[in-house]
């Protein structure tokens, strides 16, 4: 049995493989943010019989380089009426939040290093899900930030509208997590992981396939997109909470919107199928993690391309009436087959 | 380190504190509430409850901070509304140095540090902080725990009969 690789028994290759960790996950992170906007518009595009980009590259594979450095030349404006503090604050309070939970996330078994054992995930938390639900709850304040501080009706009802969308979903994201580790006995991503490991059958999509579909939908409810992208509803409010936001800042709340649909399909792909441990060898878990990921971000693509926009009211029923019951059901019933089978 | 480390994030903690009092625009005094309930999350951390800082970021920092922001937001307070309630300060200041006082007190005198009980180190690195709570909560705080349920389900109701004009 080797020993874990820690603080005390390695420092400098502990420091060293942390930083490293830190970098890659946060690089490849990144990446997957540019070129998910890329896909993105290629994808709607190819539903919609158009192109989609083609001028910058191959294909428009340079776009999202072309459109960063766009975006980071552009002139910042502040509004004279906004506060200044929290208009500055906003952007970074949603993208902090989305790119930190991805810390919890393993993405492969454990490698052995000069003779310590370390595991392929930034930290194993054994709080690892209520840690997410944190993270997901200080979310909300870049966004509600935003919508006020602009000192812009459109922002402020964009604003306000996604807290009441966000609080609403979060409770039936936070019920729907539960049932499943109702099964797991553990709050640990990892050992969430370990449990889905034996083969696909295992994977708890097929013991909680209601739980499964209601993640996914307050999930997307969560990250504001279609159908459920009420606090930017162009058609009505401009541009939402961030209609007075430009420049480089603009830049950051797009980021969040992909940086949060990676965390949504990451956890989703752990929670329920598998995580790493996926139809792959195991020594490939770092692919199969990416491609469930991949596969869950074309589907929230494919639903924007054919489902329209709900209306608010809608919204707040499906939540709140059809939502949460389906959630709370689904854990009694979970609960008594668990209390059954011991 | 973990000294320095305290120390950084109760200065942190104080400081958005005072913010919270001293802030002219309520929104703003209300983010600082959050700084400090999160500040005092990591403080949950650094006393090996983690189970507790993500509870306390959970329900505080996510959950009723937002609502109280989101009503500050809505009725849009004036100045002069901002400005009646400061004598108020002085007061809570005297209250919270007495409160201060009072614990430096009972710290000196009584040991309320340490390892005592049946919760050990060892119990708690086997079976888990989380799994100990849950159980505690299920038996041997059974009652208390659910005469709190109740109390929050009456307050719900109460909110919903004053929110309604018929019920």
């Amino acid at each position: 049995m080797t020993e874990m690789l820690s603080m005390s028994n390695n420092a400098p290759l502990f420091v060293g493989m942390m930083l490293l960790k830190l970098l890659v996950v946060f690089g490849v992170t990144m990446l997957i943010v540019a070129y998910a906007t890329w896909c993105e518009r290629k994808v709607i595009g190819h539903m919609q019989t158009r192109l989609g980009p083609m001028r910058t590259g191959w294909h428009g594979l340079l776009q999202p380089i072309a459109d960063g450095l766009k975006l980071f030349f552009k002139e910042d404006i502040i509004p004279t009426q906004a506060s200044k503090v929290s208009f500055l604050l906003a952007p970074m309070m949603i993208l902090v939040p989305a790119l930190i939970t991805i810390a919890v996330v393993p993405f492969g078994p454990d490698i052995t290093i000069q003779g310590f054992k370390m595991p392929l995930q930034i930290t194993d938390l054994n709080i690892g899900v209520l840690y997410i639900l944190a993270f997901a709850g200080l979310g909300v304040y870049g966004i509600v930030l935003a919508g006020w501080s602009s000192n812009s009706k459109y922002a402020l009802l964009g604003g306000v509208r996604a807290t009441a969308q966000m609080i609403s979903y979060e409770l039936a994201a936070g019920i729907t997590i539960i049932a499943v580790f109702m099964l797991s006995e553990t709050l640990s991503l990892r050992e969430i992981v370990a449990l889905q490991s034996g083969s696909v059958i295992d994977w708890y999509v097929f013991k909680q396939p209601l739980a499964f579909g209601l993640f996914i939908i307050t999930g997307l409810a969560e990250i504001n997109r279609t159908p459920f992208d009420m606090p930017e509803a162009e058609s009505e409010l401009v541009s939402g909470f961030c209609t007075e936001y430009s420049s480089m800042k603009y830049a950051l709340f797009f980021m969040a919107e992909y940086a949060n649909m990676i965390v949504i399909a990451a956890i989703a792909s752990t929670l329920f199928l598998g995580g790493w441990s996926g139809p792959l060898p195991e020594a490939l878990g770092v692919v199969n993690l990416l491609g469930k990921v991949f596969a869950i971000m074309f589907f929230f693509i494919w639903l924007r391309a054919t489902l329209p926009r709900v209306r608010y009211d809608q919204l707040m029923q499906l939540g709140w009436k059809i939502l949460i019951p389906l959630a709370l059901a689904n854990l009694a019933v979970t609960g008594l087959v668990v209390v059954l089978q011991q | 380190m973990e000294t320095i480390f305290f120390y950084l994030v109760a200065l942190v903690t104080v400081v958005s504190g005072y913010l919270v009092v001293r802030c002219q625009n309520p929104v703003n005094s209300g983010l600082a509430l959050v700084n400090t309930f999160f500040c005092l999350a990591i403080f949950y951390v650094m006393l090996y409850a983690p189970f507790m800082a993500a509870i306390q970021v959970i329900v505080y920092a996510g959950a009723i901070m937002v609502l109280i922001l989101f009503v500050i937001m809505l009725l849009n307070l004036g100045t002069e509304e901002r400005k009646r309630y400061t004598h108020g300060v002085v007061w809570a200041a005297i209250a919270s140095l007495l409160v201060l006082l009072n614990v430096v007190f009972f710290i000196k005198r009584g040991r309320v540090t340490g390892a005592e009980g049946d919760v050990t180190d060892f119990l708690i690195t086997t079976e888990g902080h989380t799994e100990l709570i849950g159980k505690a909560l299920y038996t041997d705080f059974l009652l208390p725990f659910e005469i709190a349920s109740i109390l929050l389900l009456v307050a719900i109701v109460g909110a919903v009969v004053l929110a309604k004009k018929d019920v």
